[in-house]
């Protein structure tokens, strides 16, 4: 099967690479050694492998890596920068919103669009939500996981 | 990895044609929230590939000199909704987009894929069929303009032809200008779900009489439909209960929804009447009339 020569940044980090055209997004960066981007799911359901593309959230798992070619790349780990949880990172651990701990990496990347995209607005707990809609977590039952995006919304 | 066996990346539409006349297997690819997803499965139905992804200029959103708006094919449905043309002229496109999926299936998909993937649930269906869009396809023979009126032809299925892409949707200043629209979408989850029954309305008033009312479905029978029947019941009359009802009783010409694990098709024929009432009467306070 033909591959394709992508160039991407990932987490700042510039990449020149063959990959296979079959590939999707979620398993190359897996294999690159981004492991916060969870397989969950494989059909856009769960949200587990949310990363961003040019600050747009979409499922690595529905996404052909070939797309992924001269876009910046962010994954929950270039979130924390020189061993410093950003704001997002913080108020997961500080409401306790993480317990198994598979969903969070995904749910920090939707979390941390969701917050660039509504800066500075005054934030319901049914519009955090609806823009949380795509990504499950089967252990809190959300309630903590929405009060740490409101604690965010609160210290950014 | 996906079990692709062919791929091919468009350059061009007129090279996107020309691969997809090639090849009797090949299948347009543009968000692949839907492709992806049976290729997952295994399924050996999209195993050779034409992808769209390269073709910028089916991402347009764009009005021209005399009002039509065009929705570009490869657009997704994030940017159609925010899209400041779509929100003033035409807000129940924002309105049904909004129902599909979650943000980031929103954030791929595309009203393209929603409607030429020919499913009974599309939730961007109803809005196309009561603003009768057109759509701009470009075939082996070169560009031609069709209704979205007979456009679905059953479960999966449309008229798009071999080689066939679609551009662009066009919606004319005749059905949207004047309108008043809404859009309900019912199913068991708040997001993340397909729809039990979805239903849209269009409505001109005449003062206080209902000059025009388009009335879609979908899941209401083979493909997203439009009721004529109804329609014309309620027609130059004034909205009240009563008429409400005679157009109800019209409706049943119109549908045909069936048993599924879903939901049973008694279930399916409440849901029509109810939501033909309350989706009539949203549309006639979103043009403004009293009700």
């Amino acid at each position: 099967m033909q591959s394709m020569n992508i160039k991407l940044t990932i987490n700042s980090k510039k990449y020149e690479i063959p990959v296979d055209v079959r590939t999707s997004l979620m398993d190359l960066l897996r294999e690159l050694g981004y492991t916060s981007v969870k397989h969950g799911c494989g059909v856009g359901e769960c949200g587990a492998c949310t990363v961003l593309v040019d600050d747009i959230p979409i499922d690595s798992c529905l996404y052909l890596a070939t797309w992924a070619n001269n876009t910046e790349i962010r994954t929950t780990e270039g979130e924390c920068r020189d061993g410093k949880l950003s704001p997002v990172q913080e108020a997961y651990v500080e409401e306790g919103a993480v317990q198994c701990g598979f969903c969070t990496p995904g749910l920090i990347m939707t979390t941390t669009s969701f917050l660039e995209q509504n800066k500075g607005k005054e934030l319901s707990r049914e519009e955090i939500k609806r823009g949380h809609a795509g990504n499950l977590c089967r252990c809190t039952g959300y309630q903590t996981i929405i009060n740490a995006v409101e604690t965010a919304s609160k210290n950014e | 990895m996906f079990p692709i066996e062919k791929y091919h990346f468009a350059e061009s539409v007129k090279d996107a044609v020309d691969a997809l006349a090639a090849d009797e297997k090949a299948k347009i690819i543009a968000g692949g929230t839907d492709v992806l997803v049976r290729l997952h499965g295994g399924s050996s139905d999209y195993e050779a590939l034409v992808d769209i992804n390269g073709l910028n200029e089916l991402r347009e959103i764009r009005m021209d000199d005399g009002g039509n708006i065009f929705i570009g094919s490869l657009a997704t449905c994030t940017e159609i909704m925010d899209h400041e043309l779509i929100r003033r002229h035409v807000p129940v496109i924002t309105e049904s987009l909004a129902t599909i999926g979650g943000p980031q299936v929103r954030n791929r998909a595309t009203m393209g894929g929603n409607i030429c993937n020919g499913a009974v649930s599309a939730d961007s269906a109803c809005a196309a069929l009561i603003h009768e869009f057109d759509l701009v396809i470009e075939g082996p023979d070169g560009e031609r303009i069709e209704s979205i009126n007979g456009f679905h032809t059953g479960p999966g299925r449309t008229i798009l032809q071999k080689g066939d892409l679609l551009k662009y949707f066009c919606v004319r200043p005749k059905h949207y200008k004047g309108f008043g629209a809404s859009y309900h979408k019912y199913a068991m989850r708040g997001a993340m779900d397909i729809a039990t029954i979805g239903c849209g309305a269009a409505v001109k008033m005449d003062g206080e009489k209902i000059e025009t009312l388009k009335l879609a479905f979908t899941v209401a029978a083979p493909t997203p439909i439009r009721c004529k029947n109804a329609e014309e019941a309620i027609e130059n009359k004034e909205l009240s209960e009563e008429t409400l009802q005679t157009m109800i009783a019209a409706l049943e010409e119109n549908v045909k929804p069936r048993d599924s694990w879903r939901a049973g098709k008694d279930f399916r024929l409440h849901l029509i009447r109810t939501l033909a009432k309350k989706v009539t009467r949203q549309a006639v306070a979103n043009q403004g009339g009293t009700h």
